[in-house]
């Protein structure tokens, strides 16, 4: 007979600029199940978490933007493979932080995989699909190709804390968007895991920067960061004050704006379609004169 | 270098009939405003008072916003080939009337007959035959199988293209089977009126289209309207900010064209006869009034003093005056309230230090005039750089390299247009990637076209006006 052994547990930090930091303000806040079992302290993010991880995420964006298709579809497909070698942990962190089966955990895990996988795959098409050539009445060459919109702030949904996270952050990358994410406050353990994966799947530091803690708190300088260009409010379901309030901040620098669902259980099992891969895209139209 | 002396070609008036007074347009008829007030709208050209307009209060938008809902299900349940009739028919109408409604723009405007008559009504009909086209085939328009349409559209347009960015608002909004309530601009309202007169004559469903002429309260009226399913607005980023504060928290869809502070990028190897006819075009057209202007010339070092010359000399040929003299190049600015702020910052841009420079030119006596104007020695910190001046006003900056040509052209709040000359197409394609605005005309300037989507990054706005992506604006997806 063996000893019993204690497990090694983990510290879940913070994801900026490509690498793991606490919380500057050294706050955590208890993650716990459905029956209020301690599971971890996670950081509790500051205001001035979100800023440097706006700044991350700036720097972050000339090089995503400027790779090539392929590449960021290979680079993300690669996330798939990370997170497909991590099925059991990722599953045993939504079971616990949703309160969810074994079986129906391992669904979701499956579900994000797939996502991940389907997102990946866009990057080299959205270009055909929402850009061309456009048949002005001149001698003209015109071409209208949709570009990443800048950095986007995302509000990760509530209820869904991996499948519901990776359908909102993965068509901001595909289209080569960086990202600053407030995961989802009750469930941040995956979302701070997921963080892990990103890391080891050649994703650039600063593409994407994932944080923990209050949503409110974090959504609202984000809201009102100059540089950020955009905000997904996906996580401020259900809290119609706070959404507004948010969508009001975003118009002091015109961020574009995805307005959360009208309820917070909307799930995140249907085909996703298009929408969020084109609502953080710019459509650039250039015109050439044609002759000798 | 000489001036030719031309003998004054003015066109015509008698082409175009005013009315001494004109009511609000709700439910496919002209009626006072609830309160009797009206606003009187000048020639810009000659301070001619041309007509006295119905002044729109609340009582009034929201009487057009429930003749629009009223005729909302109607429209969006015929079939799309009996819609795209109806916009067929409006632009077949808009083109026999195309040399009325040119004079009448030139008259409310200020801006050259030349430009009315061959840039703006030549698109405002070319919009509507575009859009009508695609009333039937929305399916197609990769919408996905069955888009809906919004409902009732609040669209509220400026003065500098008053006919062609209400055809920018209309055409796809109708398209796609939504109700229109149009605001046009308080200085320049009459096209909009005349516009009415051709649904009118097109036989269009009372209703489908509503104008309500009035200033930004009424605007402000009209975008808060509980009852409004959709907000379009082209205009400054300031209200532009305070629209998207209006709306925000409700499911009213907004789209957004704004400012810009445009650069036009002229590299060593430019065919410099070229650029510098397309340099007097992304500034002078339109008497700058325009969003999308290049309003900052980005000069490449090497050839900056000899680009200066040929701008000057071309620049000493412009002729400013009547605006239906068909040989003006500039005309009117649109109101005295613009002119003051053109005047305000030009003054800032000599304050600040940078040189100031106009060529000879005499003004009319009367009217909103401002000089074709060119300022050197300017900083990236001068306001004359930063802040959009809507006027005649070129601000010159320089450059040594791509990159720095880069970053100066997006070193701004703005993204709407940008313009790069050279001969080289590898570089054109390398600007073309990197320049954060939603046009990027090389080797050409301010051109435009239905099929072509227009629209900005950043503060210029967002949302597209124009080729399949501008059917997105009004449709539920």
């Amino acid at each position: 007979m063996s000893e019993p052994r204690l497990s090694v547990l983990k510290t879940y930090k913070l994801y900026v600029g490509g690498r793991f930091p606490r919380s500057e303000s050294g706050r955590v806040y208890e993650v716990t199940d459905g029956e209020r079992n301690w599971l971890a302290n996670a950081p509790l993010a500051s205001r001035k978490d979100a800023r440097d991880a706006v700044a991350a995420a700036r720097k972050g964006f000339g090089g995503w933007s400027g790779a090539t298709a392929y590449n960021r579809g290979q680079v993300l497909y690669r996330v798939a493979e990370m997170l497909q070698g991590r099925r059991e942990q990722f599953a045993a962190e939504v079971a616990a932080g949703e309160g969810l089966s074994k079986a129906a955990s391992r669904a979701q895990v499956d579900a994000a995989v797939d996502r991940w996988v389907w997102y990946a795959g866009w990057s080299d098409k959205v270009a055909q699909v929402a850009g061309g050539a456009n048949p002005v009445a001149g001698p003209f060459f015109n071409l209208s190709t949709p570009e990443p919109t800048g950095v986007v702030a995302v509000l990760a949904p509530q209820e869904s804390s991996l499948l519901g996270l990776v359908s909102v952050l993965a068509p901001v990358l595909a289209t080569g968007n960086t990202a600053v994410v407030a995961a989802s406050e009750r469930a941040p353990l995956p979302a701070l895991s997921l963080a892990e994966v990103l890391a080891t799947s050649d994703v650039p530091g600063g593409v994407v920067n994932i944080l923990s803690g209050r949503t409110a708190e974090l959504a609202r300088p984000l809201a009102a960061h100059q540089d950020v260009n955009a905000i997904d409010l996906a996580g401020a379901a259900g809290e119609a004050e706070l959404a507004r309030e948010l969508e009001s901040a975003a118009a002091d620098n015109l961020k574009r704006v995805v307005r959360p669902p009208d309820s917070a259980g909307a799930g995140w099992t249907a085909d996703p379609g298009t929408d969020r891969l084109l609502a953080f895209v710019e459509t650039k139209t250039v015109w050439h004169p044609v002759g000798a | 270098m000489a001036l030719f002396e031309y003998a004054p070609a003015p066109e015509s008036r008698a082409v175009v009939d005013i009315a001494p007074a004109y009511g609000l347009f709700i439910d496919g008829a002209f009626r006072e405003a609830g309160s009797g007030t009206t606003f009187k709208t000048l020639s810009p050209a000659t301070e001619e008072v041309l007509s006295e307009v119905a002044y729109a209060d609340a009582a009034d938008v929201d009487a057009a916003v429930r003749a629009a809902r009223a005729a909302f299900p109607a429209w969006a349940a015929l079939p799309g080939a009996e819609r795209a009739k109806y916009l067929f028919r409006i632009a077949r109408i808009l083109q026999e009337r195309s040399r009325e409604l040119a004079v009448l723009e030139t008259l409310d405007n200020g801006k050259p007959i030349r430009e009315t008559r061959d840039a703006d009504l030549p698109l405002v009909a070319a919009h509507f035959f575009y859009y009508a086209g695609w009333a039937d085939k929305l399916n197609h328009a990769g919408y996905g199988p069955d888009p809906r349409p919004l409902g009732v559209a609040a669209q509220v347009i400026p003065w500098n293209f008053p006919l062609l960015m209400l055809a920018w608002k209309i055409a796809p909004a109708l398209a796609t089977g939504n109700a229109v309530v149009l605001k046009p601009a308080e200085t320049t309202p009459l096209s909009a009126l005349f516009f009415a007169d051709v649904c009118r004559q097109a036989g269009l469903p009372g209703g489908v289209v509503n104008i309500v002429t009035g200033d930004g309260a009424t605007g402000a009226e009209l975008v808060a309207h509980p009852d409004v399913d959709k907000v379009a607005f082209t205009g400054s980023t300031a209200v532009g900010k305070e629209i998207a504060r209006t709306v925000a928290g409700t499911r009213k869809k907004l789209t957004l064209e704004l400012g810009g502070k445009g650069a036009n990028i002229v590299f060593d190897d430019a065919p410099l006869d070229q650029a510098v006819e397309g340099i007097v075009n992304g500034i002078f057209f339109n008497q700058g009034q325009v969003c999308c202007a290049g309003s900052r010339l980005l000069v490449q070092e090497s050839v900056r003093d000899e680009l200066l010359d040929a701008l000057k000399r071309r620049l000493a040929t412009l002729r400013v005056g009547d605006p239906l003299d068909k040989n003006t190049d500039v005309g009117a600015i649109n109101s005295a309230e613009q002119l003051a702020r053109i005047t305000e910052l030009a003054e800032a841009g000599e304050a600040e230090g940078a040189e100031r420079w106009s060529p000879p030119c005499e003004l009319p006596p009367d009217g909103y005039w401002f000089a074709p104007t060119l300022f050197t020695n300017v900083t990236q910190a001068h306001r004359i750089a930063r802040e959009e001046i809507f006027g005649p006003v070129l601000s010159v900056l320089t450059f040594r390299t791509p990159d720095e040509a880069v970053a100066k052209a997006n070193n701004t709040p703005y993204g709407l247009s940008a313009g790069v000359w050279t001969e080289k197409g590898s570089r054109i394609l390398r600007m073309a990637n990197e320049l954060r605005a939603g046009i990027v005309w090389a080797n050409t300037f301010n051109k435009f076209d239905p099929a072509s989507p227009f629209g900005g990054y950043k503060e210029s706005g967002y949302g597209r006006e124009g080729g399949r992506h501008g059917l997105e604006a009004y449709l539920n997806v």
